[in-house]
Order: C-alpha cells, then structure tokens, then sequence
C-alpha cells in the first residue's frame, strides 16, 4: 500500500454530505482546501497586522508577493488590467500554498485533481469573456480576427484563433494538473525503490543510494516546480486577462 | 512506466479498498485513478467554491487594500522625505550664497575704508601743503616789502647825500653858496 503511487490521489470523505443524490461531502481534498485558503489568509492578514512603516522580514514577503503579481499583471495588461489583481492575487497564492502544502509528507495535493484546476482555469476564461463582452461588447470578437489579415484568410485564420481560444482553459489547468500528478508520482516511485531496495539486505541497502539521493533531488526539483507552476498559471491568467482589456491587438 | 506497475498492483487487490474510499456505483476500471473519478467532482467543486470564494473575497476586501494602503504610505513617506532633503540642501546652498555675499561686502567695504582713509590722509597732506606755502608766500611779500622799503629809505638818503654832495661840490667850484632848492631841482632832473 505504501509503494502505491496512486493512493496519495485518493480522495476520502471525512463529513459524508449529499445533497439531491449528488455528493458534496467534505473530502480530505476539502480539508486541505480550507488549509490553503485559511493558512494563505492568516499569513498574508497577521504579517500585515502592524503596518510597519520598515516591514518586519514576514511583512515583507507579504509585500513581496503583492509587488510580484501586481507588477505581473501590470506589465501584461497595462494600467486597466489591475481591476483583476485581486483575481490574479488570489488564484497565484492559492495555486502556489496548495502545491506547497503537497509537499509535505501524508498531505493532499488539491492541484493535483483536474476538476480543480480546470474549475481554477474556468474561472479566468469566464472572468476573461464576461469582462470583455461586457466593455467591448462584438468588439470583443475582434480578438479572433487579428489585425492585417487578408480577407480570404479570414475564416481559416478566425478557425484557428477560435480553437487555441478554446483550448486555452485546457491546457491552463491540464498543465497544472498534469505537473503536479506527474511529480508526486515520481517522487513517490523513487521513494518507493528505497523502502523495497533497503528491505532486500546489504546489497539492497547500497542500490538504495542512488533512488535516495534521486528522491532528494526530485524533491528539491518538485519545489521549484510548485512555485514555477503557480508562477505560469498566474502569468497565462495575466496574458489571457489582456485579451479582455484590449481585444483588438 | 513505473506507474503501470503500480497501477496493476494496485487495482488487483485494492479493488475492495477503493470501493469503500470512492463509494460509488460506478465501479468501472477508470474510477481507479482518483483524477478521473467524477464521482468526486461535485464535492470537490462546491468545496473548491467555498474556500476560494471566501478566500478571494477575504483578499479584496481586507488583505489587499492594506497592503496596497502600506506600500503607499510607504511610498509617500519616502518622497516626502526625499522633498525635506532637497528643500534642506536648498537651504543650505542660499545659507552658502549669503555668506559669500555677505563677505564679498564685508571685502568691499573695507577696500571703501581703505580707499576713504587714504584719501582722507592724502587730503590732509595736500592742505598742510598749502597753508605751509601760503606762509611762505606771505613771509616773502612780507620781505619783499621790507626791501623795498629799505631801499626807498637808502634811495631817499642818497637824494639828500646828493644834494648835500653836489652843493658842496658847487661851493668848492664857485665859492658861494648855492641855492639849496636848485640843487635840489637839478640833482631831482639828473635821478
């Protein structure tokens, strides 16, 4: 059971809940949800609690991450684009404390699950297609018409533009999902080798070396990961959110 | 590839475990890979909902402005007090300006003191210069006079000795006595 690199996935229910047929019990992935989101909160509420004029070393990690996505969108989108930093703060800080929380042995990987960060990408598309129908109305289509192209192209190039508009949302959160799952999994394989090596005597315990200090590599490689990956996804959130600020580009 | 063999692994013996974990009817071979098994998606959005929607609205309402509220502040702290700097250098450069008036003044009166003393010691000289020539001026017309005086006095004798001499001369020639006021007349035609 403990070589299972798939059993660190499964989701167990902890308050069974259901409502209409349908379940909506509070799972271990809901746990860590609420971890996530009340360890982000607390961190990002109490370091800034005393306002200091010179910010303590937490005050300033909390600052850190606010300049870091606001110059991110900022730089992105322009000026206007900072109605959405609140979204774009939020799903970096949740995607980044979710992953890292993933880290730690025995823990659930909320990112590790694609209804939720498919569910994370829709939100961006929605906000991204509502905000923009909403300031551009049909000008707002001019997003799959790019400027300067010749008119018999038109369609073929809209075509094109329609479905990479469409895939989007996929490949957001697949990428996400998709990192997340692959690195748990083989960390959780390499580990794996060292318990099965080291219980075959001697020999064993010497071919465990090399699985070990792979394991402690991928594990240094996998923090990078889980910052990088909830780096992108908030930086792809940036480049998308332009689309809805100036469609025609 | 390393996962194959733990999913088989897996699925053979865990199949009454996973039962008992996922729950549900639907107890095909996909729901062996809990990402897949929608029977948990519901759950998960709901509960993805709550926590994040709470989570975004605690940030946009609380988190946020106070950071935004504490870089600014910040930030006017900062220009604030790069304002208190230039307007001290500033003041510190008139203070330098107006010493170096003040001194450049201070210079130039002196030179006034200087030039005004002088000229002052050069008048006085002149002047002592002139009352000692007007003395000397007097005392020659002074002198002048007296000569001529003198010499007016002496002229005058030798008018008489003359006349005294010229009589006698006359006497001595004629044995008789001349006529005191022809003498007189004819030495006065001869000067």
């Amino acid at each position: 059971m403990a070589e299972d690199p798939i059993h660190q996935f499964q989701i167990s229910r902890l308050i069974p809940i259901e409502i209409g047929g349908l379940d909506f019990s509070f799972t271990n992935s809901s746990l860590f949800m609420v971890a996530t989101v009340v360890t982000a909160g607390a961190f990002l509420y109490l370091t800034t609690s005393s306002r200091g004029l010179v910010p303590s070393r937490t005050q300033s990690v909390s600052e850190m991450s606010y300049e870091f996505v606001a110059n991110m969108l900022r730089d992105a989108t322009g000026p206007q684009g900072m109605r959405f930093f609140p979204l774009v703060f939020s799903l970096f800080m949740f995607i980044l404390v979710a992953n890292m929380f993933g880290m730690v042995p025995y823990f659930f990987t909320v990112t590790s699950h694609l209804i939720v960060t498919f569910a994370l990408a829709m939100i961006v598309m929605l906000t991204l297609v509502g905000y923009g129908l909403k300031t551009h109305g049909a000008r707002f289509f001019k997003l799959f018409v790019p400027h300067g192209v010749p008119g018999v192209l038109v369609p073929l190039v809209a075509s094109i533009e329609v479905i990479s508009f469409l895939s989007r949302p996929i490949s957001l959160s697949v990428r996400l999902f998709a990192n997340m799952l692959a690195g748990h999994i083989t960390l959780k394989v390499f580990a794996g080798f060292v318990t099965t090596l080291s219980g075959l005597g001697a020999f064993g315990v010497i071919g465990a070396v090399l699985p070990l200090l792979l394991t402690i590599a991928i594990t240094g490689l996998e923090f990078l990961v889980s910052f990088l990956q909830a780096y992108v996804f908030a930086v792809l959130t940036c480049m998308y959110l332009n689309d809805a600020v100036h469609p025609e580009h | 590839m390393f996962v194959t063999p733990g999913y088989a692994q897996e699925t053979a013996p865990a199949e009454g475990e996973l039962q008992t974990e996922i729950v549900h009817e639907e107890g095909h071979g996909e729901a062996g890979f809990p990402p897949f098994d929608t029977s948990t998606y519901p759950s998960q959005l709901l509960w993805l909902a709550i926590t994040f929607g709470l989570f975004y609205l605690f940030l946009q309402k609380v988190v946020l402005p106070r950071i935004g509220n504490i870089l600014e502040v910040r930030r006017d702290r900062i220009a604030h007090d790069l304002d208190q700097a230039a307007r001290n250098k500033e003041e510190a450069d008139a203070a330098v300006a107006a010493y170096e008036q003040e001194l450049a003044d201070a210079r130039a009166k002196a030179h006034g003191i200087a030039q005004t003393a002088q000229d002052a010691a050069k008048a006085d000289a002149e002047a002592e210069r002139k009352s000692v020539e007007a003395d000397l001026e007097r005392k020659l017309v002074e002198a002048e006079r007296r000569i001529a005086t003198v010499r007016e006095a002496a002229m005058k004798d030798v008018g008489t000795i003359a006349e005294e001499t010229a009589g006698a001369i006359v006497e001595a020639l004629i044995d008789r006595k001349p006529d005191d006021a022809a003498v007189a007349a004819a030495v006065g035609q001869v000067r």
